[in-house]
């Protein structure tokens, strides 16, 4: 596996800037994220995170909305903004020719958005166009529904919105957010593409070296208690989700507990697969996938089946995740490692995945995780491992959470 | 990037495009069969039938299929349209071989009546799945009115109806059609050599039955069609709407592509300025749809059911300005920037690079580089769209509504 370098640099404003450098690509991508994520959102306002992150690309710097966009495509950069639970998240593929270009325009966004007044209906019915979809679509809705309940309040709250929160939100409230939110201290800069930090940080210094001050609020974690609920919905299938605690990404524990839930649910010979839909014929979609915060995780997981066979299918989910401490194979676990080895290998053709990944690591465990490091952490995990974190961190205390015709028990 | 190519004595087409530099290499088997070959009586047979290669053959038993595609790390995958069933994986080089062998192997399937039946029951989970989304229904119902009495208007996953009796001897007979290796191309994209290729294919599929079919190519007569259904629960109203537009033959399809991207792209395009922007709409679409003998302007509105007319009338005064005057030059540049960035970043991946391959290969017998991509990009005018929207302006020919608007 040939190994591309990884640079840092943190400017004197907190902002890291991290980049990769991968020669076989012509593309350069980046994600910037900012301590501003609907954790933040006021009490009672869930949904400022996402608007702001609409209103914010509204026109910024020297250029009005319709300038603004026309410059992105004008440069064929690809970009996007949008709040998820933690960050603000400013994304961007382009050719690694117009990589700083594509900063600069970025650097308007985030430094001198316009946030003009004219604007925020239009920014406020996008947010509940959004949140009207998904109410329209159960399988979305179940998994939002899923998080609200399982993770204590405010972290489980959606970055999308609440539609009844968005009443109480007004031009001033956002704008006043944008000011208390939008700060370097702990910002950071994945970049990952055929460019290098020796050229990437002056433009980035220009751009971003002036920006000031921290985001000084601290949102506690708190408890909550597994609960099990059921929405009425008029539909063919029933959604269910299930979650249930695990450790976080920073954990030393975190590569059995991902070896755990990918022998449950990585790739077609996995055991939910396997059991509830090859072997029973009960779903078309159902996964477990491992969902983490900077202070713990949970396994989250999802099938959707007709509402005949859902009471079933709940039974044979709960059945496979608590079977997993009775023994994992080699085998098993084996699979495990060949998936990792390939994707991680595969990474390396993927700038932006690459640019996302080296600013999540940055967050999460404030140091550069190599590819090599990843692997070397998989191939070392022995059977006993996975068990031991299993048997530490067994599946139960589920939070269950179903949409459709008919509660289940 | 070297191109190779070649036909196999039974008719198997093989393309390749590879490339030294990549991490992967992606192969997939491009079948040309999908829900305009089948009969109303077999439809969704297609479809089933991309499902019950994975229950795999005598060789390799169902679990043998999904075991070791795990156990060398392929990321694999099928999926079946209108007119094509296409099987992909993407490995690393030096498991090519195996998972060649495997993937090979089950576009053959034993078809066992016991998996037959278990995968029936999936399958009309997957068809539940799709009725419960709003947009899906629109699609769905819409194909079936624009292409009226036509083959493309039947439905991939076909009915609830049709699945439950289809029987194993219908599919046994539809496969023997229809998997024949004049009716398929193997294309191959990334890091392996062109004799690796060539030894893979003559050894796994050079014993694949001779022979193609030849799909009968009617020309659509699509009539103005409006259909409403009722979901009272939702929300929102999704509107799908359909038009004429080039086939995959025609030239024309590069102008069709731009001018739907400057007219209906997600962002910065008329339909964003006009719906999304200042907040009338959740979405609001417009995309091109080729097809062998037919093509689709595709026009999607997400939104509020009140002002669902209201968007609708909008849409058709903005399709009536392009119609009547074309696109600025600043518009044709953006877009022609912002898809050559699409090209060029999807192009870095092999399976990038495969799904252009392989779909070039089975619609037009045709390899393009990526080169050839841009610079045909490059070439077309505003006089080009101007003489596309005379042949085929954008229209809102068919409509389909699925929400709680019972009529508009």
């Amino acid at each position: 596996m040939s190994q591309n370098v990884v640079k840092y640099a943190t400017l004197p404003n907190g902002l890291t800037v991290l980049v990769e450098t991968m020669p076989a690509v012509q593309s350069a991508a980046f994600a910037l994220l900012v301590e501003g994520g609907s954790v933040y959102d006021p009490p009672q306002q869930n949904g400022t995170a996402t608007a702001l992150a609409d209103w914010m690309a509204r026109g910024a710097g020297d250029r009005s909305s319709r300038e603004l966009l026309a410059e992105l495509d004008r440069l064929g950069i690809q970009g996007n903004e949008t709040a998820s639970t933690q960050h603000l998240v400013f994304r961007g593929s382009c050719l690694a020719i117009n990589l700083s270009s594509a900063l600069r325009v970025y650097g308007d966004i985030v430094l001198r958005p316009h946030l003009e007044e004219s604007e925020f209906e239009a920014v406020m019915s996008g947010v509940e166009h959004g949140l009207l979809s998904i109410e329209d679509e159960p399988r979305q809705k179940v998994m939002v529904e899923l998080l609200r309940r399982s993770y204590p309040h405010p972290w489980g709250q959606p970055s999308e919105g609440t539609l009844a929160d968005l009443e109480n939100m007004t031009p001033e409230t956002v704008r006043e957010h944008y000011h208390q939110v939008v700060k370097p201290r702990g910002a950071i800069l994945g970049i990952a593409g055929n460019v290098t930090l020796e050229t990437v940080l002056p433009v980035v210094t220009e751009v971003f070296g002036e920006w000031t001050g921290a985001n000084s609020r601290t949102i506690p974690f708190g408890t909550c208690s597994p609960v099990q609920e059921h929405l009425d919905h008029e539909s063919a299938q029933t959604q269910i989700g299930v979650a249930y605690p695990a450790v976080a990404y920073s954990d030393p524990e975190y590569y059995a507990a991902w070896a755990a839930v990918n022998v449950l649910s990585g790739g077609m010979s996995s055991r939910l697969f396997t059991e509830i839909r090859e072997k029973r014929g009960l779903c078309y979609s159902v996964y477990a996938t491992l969902n983490t915060l900077k202070d713990r995780g949970q396994v989250l997981c999802y099938a959707g089946t007709t509402s005949e066979r859902a009471q079933e299918t709940l039974d044979v989910l709960r059945t496979e995740l608590v079977r997993l401490g009775d023994g994992i194979g080699e085998d098993e676990l084996d699979r495990c490692k060949a998936r990792a080895k390939s994707s991680l290998i595969m990474a390396q053709e993927s700038s932006g995945s690459r640019a996302a990944s080296l600013a999540r690591n940055w967050y999460h465990l404030g140091r550069v995780v190599t590819l090599q490091e990843v692997r070397k952490e998989i191939e070392a995990l022995t059977v006993q491992t996975v068990l031991d974190y299993v048997h530490k961190h067994p599946a139960n205390n589920f939070s269950i959470l179903t949409i459709g015709p008919q509660a289940l028990k | 990037m070297q191109f190779h190519q070649t036909t196999l004595p039974n008719g198997l087409e093989v393309v390749a495009e590879l490339n030294d530099d990549a991490y992967s290499v992606a192969f997939g088997f491009y079948v040309k069969t999908g829900a305009r070959d089948e009969t109303t009586a077999v439809s969704g047979v297609s479809h089933f039938l991309e499902h019950m290669a994975f229950k795999g053959t005598e060789k390799f038993s169902a679990e043998d299929v999904n075991r070791i595609f795990d156990e060398y790390g392929a990321d694999y995958n099928a999926m079946t349209g209108e007119e094509s069933t296409i099987f992909y994986s993407s490995v690393l080089p030096e498991y090519l071989p195996q998972t060649f062998e495997l993937q090979s192997s089950i576009l053959f399937p034993t078809l066992r009546q016991d998996d037959f039946d278990m995968e029936k029951k999936v399958i009309l989970e997957e068809i539940g799945m799709y009725e419960d989304q709003p947009s899906s229904v629109a699609y769905d119902r819409a194909m079936q009115l624009h292409f009226d009495g036509h083959d493309l208007g039947r439905s991939v996953l076909g009915t609830s109806a049709s699945v439950s009796a289809l029987t194993s001897e219908q599919m046994r007979t539809y496969h023997a059609e229809h998997y024949r290796a004049g009716n398929i191309v193997l294309a191959v994209a990334g890091n392996t050599d062109w004799n690796t290729v060539l030894e893979l294919a003559k050894q796994h599929c050079g014993h694949w039955p001779a022979g193609a079919d030849a799909r009968q190519i009617s020309a659509p007569k699509s009539v103005a069609q409006t259909q409403y259904i009722l979901k009272d629960h939702c929300q929102q109203e999704q509107i799908i709407q359909l038009a004429s537009a080039p086939t995959c033959t025609d030239p024309r399809r590069y102008a069709a592509e731009l001018l739907t991207v400057i007219v209906g792209d997600d962002t910065n395009s008329r339909l964003y300025w006009e719906l999304v922007d200042p907040g009338l709409a959740e979405s609001a679409e417009c995309g091109y749809y080729e097809f062998e003998g037919a093509g689709t302007y595709l026009t999607f509105l997400n939104g509020p059911p009140e002002s669902t007319q209201e968007n609708i009338d909008r849409i058709a005064r903005l399709y009536d300005a392009v119609n009547a005057d074309g696109v600025t030059e600043d518009e044709l540049e953006q877009a022609k920037n912002k898809i050559a960035t699409r090209i060029v970043l999807r192009g870095e991946r092999p399976m990038g690079r495969l799904s252009s391959l392989g779909g070039n290969w089975l619609a037009r017998r045709e390899y393009r580089t990526i080169e050839d991509d841009l610079q045909t990009l490059r070439n077309v005018s505003i006089r080009d769209i101007r003489e596309l929207v005379r042949e085929y302006p954008l229209l809102q020919t068919t409509t389909v509504g699925v929400g709680p608007l019972s009529a508009p």
